[in-house]
C-alpha cells in the first residue's frame, strides 16, 4: 500500500488511521470466533499471502499452540503473569488465563508453507495464499 | 487463581497526558503492575512489539517515566485487511513516594514484557547515640 509511507513523518499516524477504519470490518464475521476474543488479531495482506498479527505479551513460545485445518486457523496457549507476592502490591492490570481462538480465513491456504514466529510478544502468523485459490488470467483466443 | 480463567481481551486505553506528544500519532499506555518490597520498586509492563534499543526509561525528580516506541517500518508493505487492535508507541509516568537510586535501575526485556527494578535509596540508618 503506496499511500501509507508517502511521508515517513505522518507514517504511524496515517497507519493507525486506516487500522482504527477497519475495526468495524466483518471480514471474520462468519469464522467460529467473534470480535473481542484474546487475542486480538490483525490481519494483513502481503502480495498474494496473508499475514495475521497478534499481541501476546508475556505469552512464551513454548506456551503457544498454533493448528491449522483447511481455512481455519486456531491459537491456543496460556498466558502466566507471576506476581511477586512477597512485597506490598501497588497496581496488578496484567491479567493471566488460558485462551483459545479459532478464526475461519475466507481464503485457503497452503497448510504445508505457513510460517509462524513469535518475538517481543508479537506472534506473526504466514499464510500463503494455495495456488489453487489464486484467480487465473484467462487469455483470450 | 486468574490462571484458570478464560483470557478476555483488555481494550488498548490511548494515552491523555499533560504534555502532549510532539509526534503525531497515538499512544497507549501499557498495562503495568507494581510491586514493593523493602529495597526496591519492582514494574513490569507490556510493550508488545518493542525493541530493546526503543525503550527509554528516566527518573527525574521522582517522575519514572517510560517510553517505547514500535517500529512502524515492520509493517510496510502490508496492507491491512482487518483489525481488531491499533497499534502505537507506549508511553507511561509514575510519581515515585521513595527516593530511587538512579544508578541502579534495572532493566529486562522478555516476550514484549519490560521489568524493571527501582532500588530504593539507603535512608539513613537509625542510629543508637551511646550516652557517656
Amino acid at each position: 500500500m503506496a499511500m501509507l509511507f508517502s511521508d515517513p513523518f505522518d507514517t504511524l499516524l496515517q497507519f493507525q488511521q486506516t487500522l482504527e477504519r477497519l475495526r468495524s470490518s466483518d471480514w471474520l464475521a462468519m469464522g467460529p470466533s467473534g470480535v473481542g476474543s484474546y487475542p486480538p488479531f490483525n490481519v494483513f495482506l502481503k502480495g498474494d499471502d496473508i499475514i495475521i498479527i497478534a499481541e501476546v505479551p508475556g505469552v512464551a513460545k513454548a506456551d503457544l499452540r498454533i493448528e491449522v485445518k483447511d481455512k481455519t486457523v486456531r491459537i491456543a496457549g496460556t498466558k502466566t503473569v507471576t506476581h511477586d507476592e512477597k512485597g506490598g502490591v501497588h497496581r496488578r492490570e496484567r491479567r493471566g488465563g488460558e485462551f483459545d481462538r479459532a478464526v475461519t480465513l475466507p481464503i485457503e491456504v497452503d497448510v504445508n508453507q505457513i510460517k509462524a514466529e513469535c518475538h517481543d510478544g508479537i506472534l506473526a502468523l504466514f499464510l500463503p495464499r494455495a495456488e489453487r485459490d489464486k484467480p487465473r488470467t484467462i487469455n483470450i483466443t | 487463581m486468574a490462571e484458570s480463567q478464560a483470557l478476555q481481551v483488555q481494550e488498548k486505553k490511548e494515552l491523555v497526558s499533560k504534555g502532549e506528544k510532539t509526534v503525531p500519532a497515538r499512544h497507549y499506555v501499557p498495562s503495568t503492575d507494581i510491586f514493593e518490597t523493602d529495597d526496591a520498586l519492582r514494574v513490569v509492563m507490556e510493550v508488545p512489539g518493542v525493541d530493546r534499543k526503543d525503550i527509554d526509561v528516566k527518573v527525574e525528580e521522582d517522575i519514572l517515566t517510560v517510553e517505547a516506541r514500535i517500529d512502524p517500518a515492520k509493517y510496510e508493505g502490508m496492507e491491512p485487511l482487518y483489525t481488531e487492535y491499533n497499534v502505537g508507541h507506549f508511553a507511561r509516568s509514575f510519581a515515585l513516594s521513595h527516593k530511587i537510586d538512579q544508578q541502579q535501575i534495572a532493566a529486562t526485556l522478555a516476550d514484549g514484557i519490560l521489568s524493571l527494578t527501582l532500588k530504593k535509596v539507603q535512608q539513613a540508618q537509625p542510629r543508637r547515640i551511646e550516652i557517656k
